[in-house]
């Protein structure tokens, strides 16, 4: 461990430290705008120059190992004299539109400006101009203002694996450029926005829309996938102006997907904010006091077995306490989480949980991918599982359909005959396996919400007996997940019940006619077109494909007006809050079931907010641990039965268009429209 | 004065072929297998002992610098890299080794490999040296086809690989670690130092990177002793030096002389002195186009070494000897050169890419005395800014000739401001 001096007090700072690390470690904050913790050193902005004794030079702090007996000088008039001269260099071809900039008020080289700056200029030539690049729907960019820190080519290139951007020219015309017009390919591009410490790469939904001092900051959750991100939503009066990402290492370290980033302008559009009840074949705006009262009308005679519940993927732990608690109530059975069909039993808590953890794939040295996309499906633990690839030693092999994670993948097989051969030790990719330490599999929603599902599960955990995939230390059995409320859903036993039927069951009563009410609580990504037959109540915040078939409307509060616990595909349960408040008659969802099962006479006698949390804490222990994974016991789970022929598919068909929020937003369809479409569909030459 | 036994590059001039066998009568290849056979330790040693100073510009010991490369092979590759992208403005060197004494090169090569364990050399030459890199060619080819270069080279047991490899002219390639990305494919930007390309170079592997010049005069050196180089030339500046004398000479021409000679008699001797006499002299840029150049006063007692130069706020460089007489607009001159590093700057790293334009935006209008004189005092502070905050030396040598421009000729500068302001354009001329 190397021991420094700096500024005159002696520090140890771990070996392979940086001389910018050791300082940071002693307190002493360094200037710098290319350096940046989690991307290769470049050392190309020279703003972070320290004195180092016997140098003769300054020398880049970034960029310098720190060495044993190094006497270092952060605060020397050498360094500021220095520092001063980057500062001047950096702003003599920088343009002086702060006023306008969106960077302003956020904006690396303002801040240091104000402190090494000159306070006037000397540079009495021509400023350089720079075109504008085009790089698609999310980024804005005026690239005038770029300073040339290369941070979104290093990002784009290590981080997010696509290296689409790059430093064409040299000297003082030397460009940040695509090298060819079009949007960038990454879903993880709007990363590039934080990174960039000047306004040459900007938001372009949020572009000139406010000031960031404006904007009231919510720390919450994301729930664009069950990553679980940990994001602020910046709002202004009672609109999101965006959303960026917050710091967390075990779960999105300080990224967010595009998805997460940029959805949030469909919170505004065809947001349902009033019930509506069907008259005459016709949807019409009512009052609350109507609303419960139709619906009492409908179901307080209603036998508990003609109705169900059916719940979707964007609803929070609390309502989903209060569906349970209703349902019990009314003696319905019939009771589904699983939208999509997935055939979990949820009897052993270890079946849909990604074990492993994300952090924990750091861990791994060799992945079995299985009917999934981690690329669309989460793009933060495919960015990991990057990661992972990146500090070598990292095998990943894949039963299912070919796409481009961004590292090398060994495909061996597209359907569950691979996956049986791999469990019975009679696939190449065994040998890797055994000789794996700790081997990790990660099962697609897709490849158990199949008809042969829960065979898949079975083979799955025959893999993963056989293989030691669970140590004492390590469970590298994993299921993807792809919706939010999914893993809460199932910790709270959201299940058909004694003789209750799941999804496809109720589907069929319903057409047979034994089920006569429906209720669907953000329920979207459901053949809707099988419930004509019965009285639908769609209780959510957006008129998607539900809807418009409902009878009942109870308008909801999406994730951003709500304070709801959200737990991601980890088992991690995480609070996310209220930023802005539900639009309209809209109320928070389990407010929404409170209210109505007392109008139905079968009143959940839950309150508050906490009350519904410390049921909740009763039904899932668990999820009162706030931030916590607890780690799940491993046990039998899968049923043996006949496999299908068919090969495994992503539930994920379009990254940008997955739930109703990103579906009502213009950006999102724009992203599909712009980024999706030509990769996969021929222009026919009579195109735009 | 050199005499012309201690001469090493004996056919400089072209008079003989390059090929194979004219170069063996020349002495080339002589003995080579019994050079290799005294080990890696005594090569490098031998090496140190003569002084031999890096000829490609920044003079650092050869010895040293073969000495940070491993002792030890761990199995893998291990680089030479011969440095041929001579850019520097003023300097023909490297070019005339190429054209007419390949084989020195070659034959270093293969020594200067034996020396470090090398296993792979590569030659990176300058894009614009068509005929020399054919020549080259033809001459590794020849080299391979006698058995001097390859697996078991010269019969030693020793193997060695070189390939040539061309650039696309960039003055950036020929900075050792942007070279080195060249090489490797990718845009030719310096690298960051630590760590130095002795622990990882080409190909994160160990490399040297060396002047064709500090390769072409090494099997001399070998073949007769470090003792006879380090008698040539003063203490610290031993040997001999290929200069390169152009500009306002009477007979510009590239030669062979002893280290530390006189700047004075290089000239007169060698390239029939400064047309118009020496009192025509205005000043001269004596180690190419990067140094700063020092006037006539200066000159009338310089040596040309590394030492004596730096004395003289110079430095010998590339030895690029530009020599200006009293018929040059320095201003604009120096003008030239800012736009040069201007255009060459790889545009990386801060001071470097802003500043280069700055400098020479500014010198071109001081050349015409449009500016104020409080703008020469922000010149001079503006090349301080670059320099030393760099991550590769060019800022530095961009920095050098200005600072070199306002430290004896100010009054030049001076003058053409005050002329302009009082009398319009035709004055300052």
């Amino acid at each position: 461990m190397p021991k420094l001096v700096i500024d005159g007090e002696e520090i140890e700072v771990p070996a392979g430290y940086t001389v910018f690390q050791a300082c940071e470690l002693a307190g002493k904050e360094i200037p710098h705008f290319c350096y940046h913790p989690r991307l290769n050193i470049a050392g190309n902005c020279r703003m972070c120059l320290v004195e180092i004794e016997k140098s003769p030079k300054p020398v880049a702090s970034c960029a310098m190992p720190a060495a044993d007996g190094m006497v270092v000088h952060t605060d020397s008039p050498l360094v500021h004299k220095a520092r001063k001269g980057v500062l001047e260099f950096l702003l003599v071809n920088h343009p002086l539109d702060c006023p306008i900039c969106d960077q302003g008020g956020e904006c690396d080289l303002q801040d240091l400006t104000l402190f090494y700056g000159p306070d006037h200029s000397r540079f009495r030539e021509n400023k350089r101009a720079v075109t504008d690049k085009y790089l698609g729907p999310l980024l804005a960019t005026h690239m005038t203002r770029c300073i040339h820190c290369t941070r979104c080519i290093r990002f784009l290139t290590e981080i997010a694996g696509v290296p689409e951007l790059g430093g064409c020219w040299r000297g003082e015309h030397m460009e940040i450029t695509n090298y060819i017009e079009q949007a960038l390919h990454s879903e993880l591009q709007g990363n590039i926005i934080d990174l960039c410490p000047v306004g040459a790469l900007n938001s372009k939904p949020y572009q000139y829309r406010a000031r960031t001092w404006e904007l009231r900051k919510t720390e919450s959750v994301d729930v664009m996938d069950a990553v679980g991100s940990n994001i602020r939503v910046d709002a202004r009066g009672n609109e999101v102006m965006r959303i960026l990402p917050r710091l967390h290492e075990d779960v999105n370290e300080e990224w967010i997907s595009d998805k997460s980033r940029f959805a949030y302008d469909g919170l505004k559009y065809r947001r349902l904010d009033v019930p509506m009840v069907r008259r005459d074949g016709r949807l019409v705006e009512a009052s609350w006091r109507e609303a419960f009262r139709s619906l009492a009308d409908r179901m307080a005679a209603l036998p508990g077995e003609r109705m169900a519940f059916v719940v979707g993927d964007l609803v929070d732990a609390e309502s989903m306490v209060l569906v349970r608690e209703l349902a019990e109530r009314l003696g319905c059975p019939h009771l589904d989480c699983r939208q999509d069909g997935a055939r979990i039993e949820g009897r052993v808590r270890a079946e849909y949980l990604f074990n492993t953890t994300i952090a924990g794939i750091e861990r791994a040295d060799f992945c079995l991918l299985v009917g999934t996309n981690p690329r669309w499906e989460a793009p933060l633990v495919n960015a990991r599982l990057r990661k992972r690839w990146r500090m070598g030693g990292f095998r990943v092999a894949r039963v299912g359909a070919l796409f481009d994670l961004t590292y090398p993948v060994e495909d061996i097989g597209e359907g569950p005959e691979t996956l049986r051969a791999v469990a019975e030790g009679k696939h190449e990719i065994c040998e890797a396996l055994e000789r794996a330490e700790r081997p990790m599999l990660v099962l697609g929603a897709g490849a158990v919400a199949r008809e042969d599902g829960a065979a898949v599960l079975a083979l799955a955990h025959r893999i993963a007996e056989r293989f030691g995939l669970v140590q004492e230390d390590w469970n590298g059995y994993n299921l993807l997940h792809t919706a939010a409320g999914r893993v809460a859903g199932l910790d709270l036993g959201l299940l058909p019940g004694e003789g209750g039927r799941d999804l496809a069951g109720i589907l069929e009563g319903v057409e047979a006619g034994e089920i006569e009410l429906v209720w669907l609580l953000g329920a979207d990504e459901i053949d809707v077109s099988r419930l004509t037959n019965a009285f639908v109540v769609y209780q959510g915040h957006h008129g998607d494909r539900a809807a418009p078939i409902a009878d009942l409307i109870l308008p909801g509060a999406a994730y951003t007006e709500k304070n709801a616990t959200w737990v991601n595909l980890e088992g991690r349960p995480q609070h996310g809050r209220l930023a802005v408040f539900p639009p309209g008659e809209a109320r928070e969802d389990w407010k929404i079931l409170r209210a109505a099962s007392e109008a139905i006479g079968r009143t959940v006698p839950l309150d508050t907010i906490f009350a519904v949390r410390a049921r909740m804490a009763e039904l899932a222990p668990h999820l009162a641990r706030i931030d916590t994974v607890t780690p799940a016991e491993w046990g039998k789970f899968g049923k043996r039965g006949r496999l299908a022929k068919a090969p495994f598919a992503s539930p994920v068909e379009d990254f940008y268009l997955t739930n109703p929020i990103a579906r009502a937003s213009e950006v999102m369809r724009q992203c599909s429209r712009e980024i999706l479409r030509p990769l996969t569909e021929k222009a026919t030459g009579t195109h735009g | 004065m050199l005499h012309d036994r201690d001469r090493i590059f004996t056919n400089l001039y072209g008079e003989q072929p390059w090929s194979l066998e004219a170069a063996r009568k020349r002495g080339d290849w002589d003995g080579t297998k019994e050079l290799i056979a005294r080990g890696r330790e005594a090569l490098v040693q031998e090496i140190k002992d003569s002084g031999l100073r890096g000829r490609g510009g920044a003079g650092f010991p050869t010895g040293l610098k073969w000495s940070f490369m491993p002792k030890q092979s761990d199995g893998g590759p291990v680089y030479l890299v011969v440095n041929a992208d001579e850019s520097e403005p003023g300097t023909c060197k490297d070019r005339e080794i190429i054209r007419n004494e390949p084989h020195k090169l070659i034959e270093g090569c293969v020594l200067a490999s034996a020396a470090m364990g090398c296993t792979h050399c590569y030659i990176y030459i300058r894009g614009e040296f068509v005929r020399e890199a054919q020549i080259l060619e033809a001459a590794i080819a020849e080299a391979y086809e006698a058995g001097l270069v390859g697996r078991d080279a010269c019969k030693s047991g020793y193997d060695i690989e070189i390939r040539l490899h061309r650039g696309a002219g960039a003055y950036i390639c020929g900075e050792e670690t942007g070279l080195l990305e060249s090489l490797e494919g990718k845009k030719g930007q310096p690298r960051l130092k630590p760590p130095f390309p002795a622990a990882v170079g080409l190909y994160g592997r160990p490399t040297t990177v060396n002047n064709v010049e500090t390769i072409a005069v090494v099997p001399t050196i070998l073949r007769r002793g470090a003792a006879w180089f380090a008698g040539l030339g003063r203490q610290n500046n031993t040997g001999t030096k290929i200069f390169c004398i152009s500009g306002h000479v009477n007979q510009p021409c590239t030669v062979e002389e002893e280290m530390g000679i006189p700047l004075k008699t290089l000239i007169e001797k060698h390239a029939g002195g400064v047309r118009g006499g020496w009192d025509n002299l205005l000043a001269i840029i004596p180690g190419g186009s990067s140094v700063p150049l020092i006037p006539k006063s200066v000159c009338e007692a310089v040596r040309m070494d590394f030492d004596s130069l730096r004395e003289a706020q110079s430095g010998l460089g590339t030895a690029g000897v530009i020599v200006m007489d009293k018929s040059t607009d320095i201003v604009r001159a120096i003008a030239r050169l800012s736009k040069f590093y201007m255009h060459e700057s790889c545009g990386q790293c801060t001071p470097c890419r802003e500043g280069t334009g700055w400098l020479w935006r500014m010198v071109t209008r001081l050349a015409e005395g449009d500016a104020d004189i409080a703008e020469i005092d922000l010149l001079w502070d503006v090349t301080k800014q670059i320099e030393g905050h760099t991550i590769c030396a060019l800022g530095d040598a961009a920095a050098w000739p200005v600072q070199g421009l306002i430290r004896h000729f100010r009054d030049e500068l001076e003058r053409r401001i005050v002329a302009r302001k009082s009398g319009g354009d035709r004055a300052a001329a």
